[in-house]
């Protein structure tokens, strides 16, 4: 395949030809018998991942296997917040290596994966939030990663439609707001991934569920089964999200992962309203507008483990309220799509970026609801583990071995408790 | 009376004429009307512009629909909703209609340079630019992509209405009530069954509001229907409901409906709901949601006059308007011509008839043909013209040889459009039921149900209203819990039609140079479609999210099938094998304030006020949200801010005495025989050697052995204890022991009850606490000796039974009095008044944060955060050593836990004595660090000690009980801050006060 560069001038060019000439943005591959790597997940991480491999590891043979479409699981679900003012050390340098990857990643990939750094702003509603807000603020200045306390009539000013009325049953009493943070479209993240990908030579092959995983006699990853037959593999990534533990007890292991649903919503497309993002932990939604115009809201999982993409009424419900409540002129705008995802869910919270206990066999998962702002850190990361066989420090302490000895990393335990 | 408003017909009120306005323009309507018939019968097509290419719009549809005519409807300036379909906007009397996403008029709408441009925007074209230079995409192209996007305009203020919702049961719910809802019904009804039927109508009938020519038991439509809706009216066991859409359907056959109360008045009462959202939960559910007619995709499909022919037909036979004075028919069933015949008999010109097919027979046909329409087999469109609306359109039959011959150009202003029924599996799909592709039906029908469930009448096929009707009583009996009644027999007659119709693009469409539109809303045309199929997107999802194909407010009702056939023609693979996108929730746009219900304002959360809520409120003082309750969080006297007013309380508790409400703890009662052991297995304390009428500190932990709760227990009887929590805490630790007390350990015998609200709970603390009390306790000996601390005894507290627990936050002689919340503010009064003389002083949870933090006493929450073990947090004395096990024991083993660097509580004292910390500022070990810096705790609680006259700290700094007297420096934006490490209790290390 020819490489075509896409401009603003080679869209001049072809729609001379009425845009007749565009070839497939990354080639329909069957499997071939065997690869370098193999990365079983064709969302954002995975196609990153091979992606990386490709461009930064100059691996040679790689392919991207995945049991339905690309970008069809949680890539294409989520809510595309990105940020990366958490609060640990750890987590900071995780996500605020990803956010400056997002910084260029249109221009490195040559597709506009419209990364647009509005800002994201997360409410605090009571003394308790205003201490762990606060909290992070000096934790993220101090680690160089942006993020400022604003005073709620700031927090309106930079929101016009924020209700900080100090009556209401949850007055905003400030905010911590992340400039660099914002939204990106997340089709594109695994389109513009695919191809560059491809581009390279990774055959990314949709339509193709791992059913095993082979392994020699000293217990060396050999290869996978799948429904389109076996392929063997030097090493294998497995970037599955919700279906990860499925995936990796094909080979015996056992992941600390718990799979739920996680829904969000649309509403109808309106003419520009909402100029960031807006987040509230304490009465659980968050909202922010796409480049259609829809509102795009979401809230926390659903209460129950489940692997159904679709979750329970009484959630949405909630969500709503806390967004009539914030944001009372929303009232009147209607729902046109509601839908769910699976997210894994650590027992920490914290993603998992590292190797397993069989040799050559890695993962990447645990993401739970905050997945898709990690995607290029992650993909990169996951590329250095694989291709080093050990792990970047970046990501080093996101280990599976945590889970035993205790070096957990705890962002949500970090939100902590109201007392 | 306008001249496209027919003489007679239709149900429409033609005694009753309503004004209304659209984009400022003064029209009338009739009682009946929708404002796209509305608008139809003033001759009025245009009524929008399209999201993309700011192409004039029409109406498409007579109903939900509708992709096209969307329109805003203003009744004040916060009650202005956009994006309302024309087709389902009831018309009242002052309706004010505004067309959306043109500027700065509809007829001239500068956007339209966008439909000129549009070689340049095909799908995904933003995906291909817009990358350089960089800082553009935020600085220009996003806001100019945003500016264009969008379609109405979201109001500015609250919305003031009002949205109810309420729960029902039934045994039958059936959704639409067309022939084969209505049937279903009946049948059902007839069996004795709790029957619920909601159609998202303003009236039921469906399809056969629009129908002239059928017999139903011997009747017109109109009067079999007017027949049935009585019968099920007065029906006790049968709810009806019409403005009500069945928008979800959720797991274990629970429904969401949402009802529609006031749009349709002209002056609803001011009290009165706006909508309503139902959650039916329904024994068995009968889905009879009828059909879709389907647009034929021709170039210039989109010009206003445009329509479908059912929708031509519903306009003239239900509203008495003439959609056109000479009108083409373009067709691929025989449903279509009977739009034609009506239409001819009510003094429309009917200039031609297109039929895709090869050969043309049947009733329909045969009628059409004899009334002297003209009729082109093997036809197809080349285009259209027109404006602002449709003025001409050419039509050609296709030849072996592929091409058009036979060339015309029919001049006309309204073409119809019949491209076959669309079964509406919506709902089934939702309800997780299989479908399969039927190549008879041309249509993915419901196959496999995985709920209790049955799709009946056209929804699943059945077109043919005999087969409708008999299939909907089919349903309905079978759906009845029991069948006793003798089985309904409902004899219909219609004209037949054989309708598969046609899918996809008509022969030589990709060769014409004007558009043929797939989907209206989101300007998606037969070759973006095939600009995806080029770039590889295949799959159906993909070029759905390529495209925006079937993404707009109609969510593709009217194209999804369309364009699954034109893509699959495009890479020539069998429909069912390029997969159907997934329904979802709603199938129809539902209002945020409907799923919000009530739930605003207070009723938003619960607030939950302690009994001395009011008093504290009229002594001024100042609330915080703490949970769901409202705690005082101080008491200012005149011109006192909260500092001052803290520092005064913090003094008075230390010189005299303090009244504090502390009613929020949660409180749990934990009773039986196995209660001692089942508080041994979940603290860390040990618990079988406490002793009746005495009082521990207790700490809970999750199985990670993080502090998760804390708070006094004590001992009532052997048998009995008295578990108190953090105020947030409570639900979640009951919540925590009911799952181990079920789950882990069923051989308890063990019973929790929460008991938070049935206590008042007053703290009286200070070195005058207990001469205070000595006259409001009667039965008991406060002295030390027989009274100590962390002790409790029952006793009458100012004439009350209670429980005194000498137990204290504050680190002062302190008691703590439970009483019947009923009774507790007239406690709270007595007790205020017996501690007049000694100068008792109220104080609130922020003075509580002071005290506790000068003595070195943790708020879990706070100084802990999931992350802090109770060693950490320098509690290992409460940790129970030789107990075999508790929660969080394992992982308190674990290799991290014994590290000497974890992070310690300790207290900080800023070595200026002046400067007081901010809480959650960092720690670092040297001085002058610039980012990424090397830190080694934050401060958790920092306050200006009253009593101490300098601020103090608390912090978890790493290896912190190893640095005491150590520098650290707390890097803040404006330089570093000194501190010395130092013991986390500040006063009265020894006790000696709280022991007094």
């Amino acid at each position: 395949m020819s490489k075509q560069r896409f401009s603003a001038l080679s869209l001049l060019r072809r729609s001379l030809g009425g845009h007749r000439s565009w070839e497939p943005q990354w080639r329909k591959s069957e499997p071939k018998p065997a690869y370098d790597v193999v990365i079983v997940g064709g969302g954002g991480h995975g196609l990153g991942a091979a992606y990386y491999l490709a461009a930064e590891h100059r691996v040679g043979r790689i392919a991207v296997v995945e049991k339905g479409w690309i970008g069809g699981g949680n890539t294409g679900r989520n809510t595309t917040i990105i940020r990366s003012n958490y609060l640990f050390a750890e987590s900071a340098a995780l996500y605020d290596h990803s956010v400056k990857l997002w910084e260029d990643l249109s221009q490195v990939l040559n597709y506009n994966v419209m990364f647009s750094q509005r800002g994201v702003m997360m409410l605090a509603h009571t003394v308790h939030d205003v201490q762990v807000f606060k909290r992070h603020v000096h934790a993220n200045r101090c680690s160089g990663v942006d993020n400022e306390w604003l005073t709620p009539e700031e927090a309106k000013a930079f929101c016009p439609p924020l209700n900080i009325d100090p009556d209401i049953r949850y007055p905003v009493l400030g905010a911590a707001l992340q400039r660099r943070g914002g939204t990106a479209r997340h089709d594109a993240v695994a389109w513009g991934y695919a191809r560059a990908a491809s581009e390279l030579g990774v055959d990314i092959i949709e339509n193709c569920e791992v059913t095993g995983i082979r392994r020699d006699a000293q217990g060396r990853v050999e290869g996978l089964e799948t429904t389109r037959g076996s392929i063997r593999a030097g090493k294998v990534g497995v970037s599955a999200a919700g279906n990860t533990s499925a995936v990796l007890s094909l080979a015996g292991v056992r992941l600390p992962l718990e799979s739920y649903p996680l829904q969000a919503l649309v509403s109808e497309p309106v003419k520009p309203v909402f100029p960031c993002v807006a987040m509230s932990n304490t009465i659980h939604a968050y909202i922010s507008q796409s480049d259609k115009g829809d509102l795009v809201i979401g809230a926390g999982t659903d209460a129950y483990t489940s692997y159904t993409q679709r979750g329970a009424l009484h959630i949405n419900m909630h969500t709503l309220d806390a967004i009539c409540e914030l944001f009372p002129m929303f009232r009147r705008l209607r729902m046109m799509r509601n839908w769910g995802g699976i997210v894994d869910v650590t027992p920490d919270r914290s993603p998992i970026i590292a190797k397993t206990p069989v040799p050559g066999l890695y993962v990447n998962c645990g993401w739970g609801t905050g997945g898709f702002k990690a995607t290029p850190g992650s993909a990169h990361l996951f590329a250095w583990t694989i291709a080093n066989d050990a792990p970047h420090p970046i990501n080093a302490p996101f280990t599976i071995e945590r889970f035993r000895d205790g070096h957990l990393i705890d962002e949500a335990a970090a939100a902590a408790v109201a007392h | 009376m306008s001249r496209w408003r027919t003489a007679s017909g239709g149900r429409i009120d033609r005694t009753r004429a309503l004004a209304f306005r659209f984009d400022g323009v003064r029209y009338e309507g009739l009682a009946g009307d929708t404002l796209a018939s509305a608008l139809l019968a003033n001759g009025v097509h245009l009524v929008g512009r399209s999201f993309k290419y700011h192409r004039p719009r029409g109406i498409v549809t007579a109903g939900a629909e509708e992709p096209s005519a969307l329109v805003a409807v203003r009744r004040d300036g916060a009650r202005e909703t956009p994006n309302l379909r024309a087709t389902q906007v009831e018309l009242y009397e002052g309706l004010d209609a505004l067309s959306q996403n043109r500027w700065p008029s509809l007829a001239r709408d500068v956007g339209r340079i966008n439909d000129w441009l549009s070689p340049l925007f095909p799908a995904g074209f933003y995906y291909k630019t817009f990358m350089w230079p960089k800082s553009a995409w935020k600085s220009v192209y996003e806001p100019v992509i945003r500016r264009a996007a969008g379609l109405g305009v979201a109001p500015t203020e609250p919305d003031p209405d009002r949205y109810a919702q309420c729960y029902a049961h039934c045994d039958v719910l059936v959704v639409g009530a067309g022939p084969a809802g209505l049937a279903a019904a009946l049948a059902a009804a007839d069996q004795g069954a709790r029957v619920m039927i909601c159609d998202e109508q303003s009236e039921f009938g469906g399809s056969l509001l629009a129908d002239r020519h059928a017999t139903i038991d011997g009747a017109s439509a109109a009067a079999w229907v007017a027949r049935a809706v009585a019968d099920l009216a007065a029906h006790p066991r049968v709810v009806c409901l019409t403005r009500t859409t069945a928008f979800g359907y959720f797991p274990h056959n629970l429904i969401g409906l949402a009802e529609r109360l006031t749009d349709h008045l002209d002056a609803p009462a001011p009290q009165a709901a706006r909508e309503r959202l139902w959650q039916v939960r329904a024994r068995s559910v009968v889905l009879a949601t009828g059909a879709v007619e389907r647009p034929l995709v021709f170039p210039g499909n989109d010009r206003p006059g445009v329509m479908l022919a059912g929708a031509a037909r519903t306009y003239l036979n239900r509203y008495g308007v003439r959609v056109g004075d000479r009108v083409v028919l373009v067709t691929a069933t025989d449903a279509g011509y009977q739009a034609a015949i009506d239409l001819r008999d009510a003094g429309v010109a009917v200039v031609g008839i297109a039929d895709l097919r090869p050969t043309v027979s049947g009733e329909l046909p045969a009628a059409a043909r004899a009334a002297g329409i003209e009729v082109t087999e093997s036809a197809t469109v080349l285009g259209t013209s027109g404006n602002r609306r449709v003025a001409g359109i050419t039509i050609a039959r296709t030849t072996s040889a592929g091409t058009g011959g036979d060339r015309r150009t029919l001049a006309c202003d309204a073409v119809l459009m019949s491209g076959g029924f669309t079964p509406s599996v919506h709902l089934f799909s939702q309800s997780r039921g299989k479908l399969r592709w039927s190549d008879d039906h041309q249509a993915f029908l419901p196959d496999r149900s995985a709920e209790r469930e049955r799709s009946a009448g056209a929804c699943r096929g059945a077109t043919d209203l005999a087969a409708a009707i008999a299939d909907g009583l089919e349903a309905g009996a079978e759906s009845a819990p029991t069948r006793t009644a003798a089985a309904r027999r409902i004899t219909a007659r219609s004209p037949r039609s054989a309708d598969r119709g046609y899918l996809g693009a008509v022969p030589l469409a990709s060769d014409a140079s004007q558009k043929s539109f797939v989907d209206w809303q989101h300007d998606v045309t037969i070759k973006d479609l095939a600009i995806a199929t080029r770039e590889g997107f295949r799959s159906i999802e993909h070029v759905k999210r390529f495209t925006t194909m079937g993404m707009a407010t109609d969510q593709g009702k009217t194209s999804n099938l369309n364009a699954l056939a034109i893509v699959a023609r495009a890479i020539d693979a069998p429909i069912p094998s390029v997969g159907l996108t997934t329904f979802r929730m709603p199938y129809t746009p539902t209002t945020f304030g409907a799923f919000a219900g009530p739930s605003r304002g207070d009723l938003f959360d619960p607030v939950r006020r302690t009994p001395i809520h009011a008093w504290a409120a009229a002594a001024g003082a100042v609330f915080e949200d703490v949970g769901m309750w409202k705690r005082a969080r101080y008491f200012p006297e005149r011109g006192e801010d909260m500092h001052a007013a803290v520092a005064r309380e913090c003094r008075a508790v230390r010189s005299a005495c303090g009244l504090f409400d502390a009613s929020t703890l949660g409180k749990i009662e934990v009773v039986g025989p196995g209660a001692a052991e089942f508080l041994e297995r979940l603290y860390v304390n040990s618990w079988a050697n406490l002793g009746v009428g005495r009082c521990r500190y207790g700490i809970l932990c999750r199985e990670d052995g993080f502090i998760y709760d804390d708070g006094v227990i004590a001992r009532l009887a052997a048998d009995r204890f008295h578990v108190t929590t953090t105020t947030g805490g409570a639900p979640r630790v009951l919540a925590m022991m009911e799952d181990y007390r079920q789950t882990e350990w069923p051989d308890l015998e063990v019973w929790l009850t929460s008991t938070t609200e049935q206590w008042a709970v007053i703290a009286v603390q200070g070195p005058d606490a207990r001469e205070v009390l000595r006259g409001c306790v009667e039965g008991i000996d406060l002295d030390a000796a027989a009274l100590p601390h962390m002790s409790v005894a029952a006793a009458r507290i100012c004439g009350i039974e209670g429980l005194v627990m000498r137990v204290s936050f504050s680190g002062e002689l302190g008691y703590e009095l439970n009483v019947p919340a009923d009774h507790g503010l007239g406690v709270w009064k007595a007790v205020h008044a017996a501690g007049a003389a000694h100068g008792i002083t109220c104080y609130g949870t922020e003075t509580m944060h002071v005290l506790r933090a000068e003595k070195g006493y943790i708020i879990v929450g706070q100084d802990t955060d999931g992350t802090v073990t109770p060693d950490d947090a320098g509690l290992s004395w409460a940790v129970g050593r030789k107990k075999p096990d508790f929660v969080g024991r394992r992982s308190l083993q674990r290799q991290s836990m014994q590290a000497p660097d974890r992070k310690q509580l300790v207290g900080l004292r800023p070595r200026d004595g002046r400067t007081l910390l901010d809480e959650g500022a960092q720690v670092a070990e040297r001085p002058d660090q610039r980012p990424p810096m090397r830190l080694v705790g934050h401060v958790t609680s920092s306050y200006q000690s009253a009593v101490l006259g300098v601020p103090i700290a608390l912090a978890m700094v790493a290896g912190g009980r190893a640095r005491l007297g150590q520098t650290l420096y707390i890097p803040m934006p404006g330089g570093d801050v000194e501190v010395e490490v130092v013991s986390p209790v500040f006063y009265d290390p020894k006790g000696e006060r709280i022991n007094a």
